[in-house]
């Protein structure tokens, strides 16, 4: 009989912590796949960010390192420096990358570092228990917004995937969504070509993930794939924002 | 043949880490240090290595925690307050063990503060200065060829302990010109990590870390780490002594101000006052024996510094009661005198009835 699913191989056989509708783990598997896809297991060094990402040591058969809240960039760029011909990627939420980490992407970024960067944004800190995260959108409650998330007093949502992909060290810029199974298709997509641009030495390539928290939007898992369907897509488009073609030239 | 030639400090610094096999450098311009990455900016791309001047001290200290689990020798060097930025950084090193070199030529504090010499961050160094319980190594030079030799002992300290390691200086010690005798440059060998990250092939996945959430398993991770810094402290402690055998009392002094006590021993020997010295060339482990040890011949300490008494606190807890301990210090910038300190140590010999 031919086999047409299976865990792939550089996923851990285990339970994960993570909490029902929560989208960490088709992430998690998503990264596993372009990982088996090019061969490269034995090759791959992951850095996870702070949050409920951190222990995708536990989840991943690959070599990886926790990085401090919000400088995983900056550790994956001294990896991939020691061991250019590895293929290094970072897996950050929002609170980490958006917020306390915007330096260390943005400068990672335009160094062209050729590393991948998988990017959860979920509207919310997921593990310190729902707070606002610079991706929450406005209106929406959190513990830290309790009367809703207010320009006047909180700002806007930021628009990682679209602020990064002008910046020349960007090879690859996009965003996906995985709140139903053709979209996570098209995220499969997606995070193949993230990897397919690092191994090829493009520069920086980043996937946005629009991801559910419903434990911490306080809703049913099938809500939260609504949400993210009816209220974050409208604010967070889905598509590609940069596709390099060539190498840079640059030097 | 051994090479001698005129060299900066901070300069030697850079070519004591090359000569150690140190091929990645990650910084970010301050003053006083900027002759470091500058040099490096210019002679690691020669031998193969790899130099990037990141965004900020944070950034750079997390190049280096990453380059570091990834198995390389690498560095960063900064001051005052990029080494206060780089804390975090040099805390998950500490707690995921893994070695590297971070060089602070000192700036006068708090805050911004100016870049005459300084002892000022002291306790920030040795006292493990980030958050949780951890130690730096911490090596304090008294010269451009201590400069040049402890760089490459920081290497050989900070991989034997898979522990930070820093070297404490200030500008005086970063900018003046002292002949230096260099190693013959021969290909170092480093001895292999095999808990370093490069991809699994032949072996099980692992990982660096710093979280522990289980019942004890960070308490258990704390003790052997304490066990650690008590074999450093067993079997590291370094410091350099100087007529102890005749004296009547010692003076505890490193660095910068060390020179300027050796002045001052000199001028007091001339008025028949006999002064000793002990210098701690290492910082952390401090060495508390040996000033023990001398303090029960000898039972008057006198501790100069370039602060307002940071070392005196480990000087305190490495004697025991009835030993007579002075501090003369000069914060801010200002440099004792070799004449200050002498007349403070005749103020205090006085007291004695000497």
């Amino acid at each position: 009989m031919k086999k047409v699913f299976s865990r792939p191989k550089s996923l851990v056989d285990c339970q994960t912590h993570f909490c029902p509708g929560c989208t960490h783990g088709t992430a998690h598997r998503l990264v596993a796949e372009a990982i088996d896809h090019f061969g490269v297991q034995e090759e791959t060094i992951g850095v996870c960010g702070v949050g409920c990402a951190v222990f995708m040591y536990d989840y991943f058969a690959i070599d990886a390192i926790e990085a401090p809240h919000g400088r995983a960039p900056a550790v994956a760029t001294g990896i991939k420096r020691v061991h250019p011909k590895k293929v290094v990627f970072t897996y950050q939420g929002d609170g980490d990358l958006a917020s306390i980490g915007t330096s260390e992407i943005i400068h990672t970024a335009n160094r062209g570092e050729s590393i991948t960067v998988i990017f959860i944004n979920n509207t919310v800190y997921g593990m310190t228990g729902g707070q606002m995260a610079p991706t929450t959108l406005l209106g929406q409650k959190t513990t830290t917004t309790p009367y809703g998330r207010n320009s006047s007093n909180d700002g806007y949502p930021i628009r990682m995937a679209e602020m990064l992909a002008p910046l020349e060290g960007v090879a690859y810029s996009t965003r996906v969504s995985m709140h139903n199974a053709k979209e996570v298709l098209k995220a499969k997509k997606a995070v193949k070509k993230a990897f397919e641009m690092q191994i090829a030495g493009m520069g920086l390539s980043f996937v946005e993930l629009l991801s559910a928290c419903p434990t911490n939007w306080r809703v049913k898992p099938l809500e939260g794939q609504k949400r993210v369907e009816q209220e974050m897509i409208p604010y967070f488009p889905l598509g590609v924002f940069k596709e390099r073609k060539e190498k840079n030239l640059n030097s | 043949m051994v090479e001698r030639v005129l060299l900066k400090g901070n300069i030697a610094i850079a070519k004591g880490a090359i000569a150690a096999g140190c091929r990645y450098y990650f910084g970010y311009p301050i003053t006083p240090q900027n002759d470091i990455p500058e040099y490096l900016s210019s002679e690691l791309p020669k031998v193969g290595g790899t130099f990037i001047q990141a965004e900020s001290e944070v950034a750079s200290i997390n190049m280096v925690l990453g380059a570091s689990a990834a198995g390389a020798r690498v560095m960063t060097s900064s001051s005052g307050p990029g080494i206060s930025l780089m804390q975090e950084g040099m805390s998950y090193m500490a707690g995921s063990e893994l070695p590297g070199l971070i060089v602070n030529v000192m700036r006068v504090g708090p805050g911004l503060g100016g870049i005459a010499p300084t002892q000022g961050d002291y306790f920030q160094a040795t006292k493990g200065g980030g958050h949780g319980d951890y130690f730096n190594i911490v090596l304090a030079p008294a010269s451009v060829q201590e400069m040049y030799d402890l760089a490459i002992k920081a290497f050989e300290l900070s991989d034997k302990y898979r522990n930070p390691a820093m070297i404490l200086c200030d500008a005086i010690l970063g900018q003046m010109k002292e002949p230096v005798a260099l190693e013959e440059a021969e290909e170092v060998t480093l001895e292999a990590k095999p808990w370093a990250l490069d991809g699994s092939k032949g072996r099980k996945p692992q990982f660096l870390k710093t979280l522990y959430l289980s019942d004890g398993e960070q308490e258990a991770h704390n003790l052997e780490l304490k066990e650690k810094y008590d074999r450093i402290r067993e079997e590291e402690a370094l410091f350099e002594g100087k007529g102890l055998g005749d004296c009547e009392i010692v003076v505890v002094a490193f660095g910068t101000v060390s020179r300027i006590v050796k002045t001052a021993i000199q001028m007091a020997r001339k008025e028949g006052i006999k002064i000793g010295m002990i210098r701690p060339i290492t910082l952390f482990p401090f060495p508390a024996s040996i000033i023990r040890e001398t303090a029960k011949k000898i039972p008057r300490i006198m501790v100069v510094e370039m602060n307002t008494g940071q070392m005196l606190e480990d000087v305190k807890l490495s004697i025991e009661n009835g030993v007579k301990l002075g501090f003369y210090g000069r914060p801010g910038g200002g440099i004792p005198t070799p004449e200050e300190i002498l007349k403070e140590i005749k103020v205090m010999l006085d007291e004695e009835g000497f």
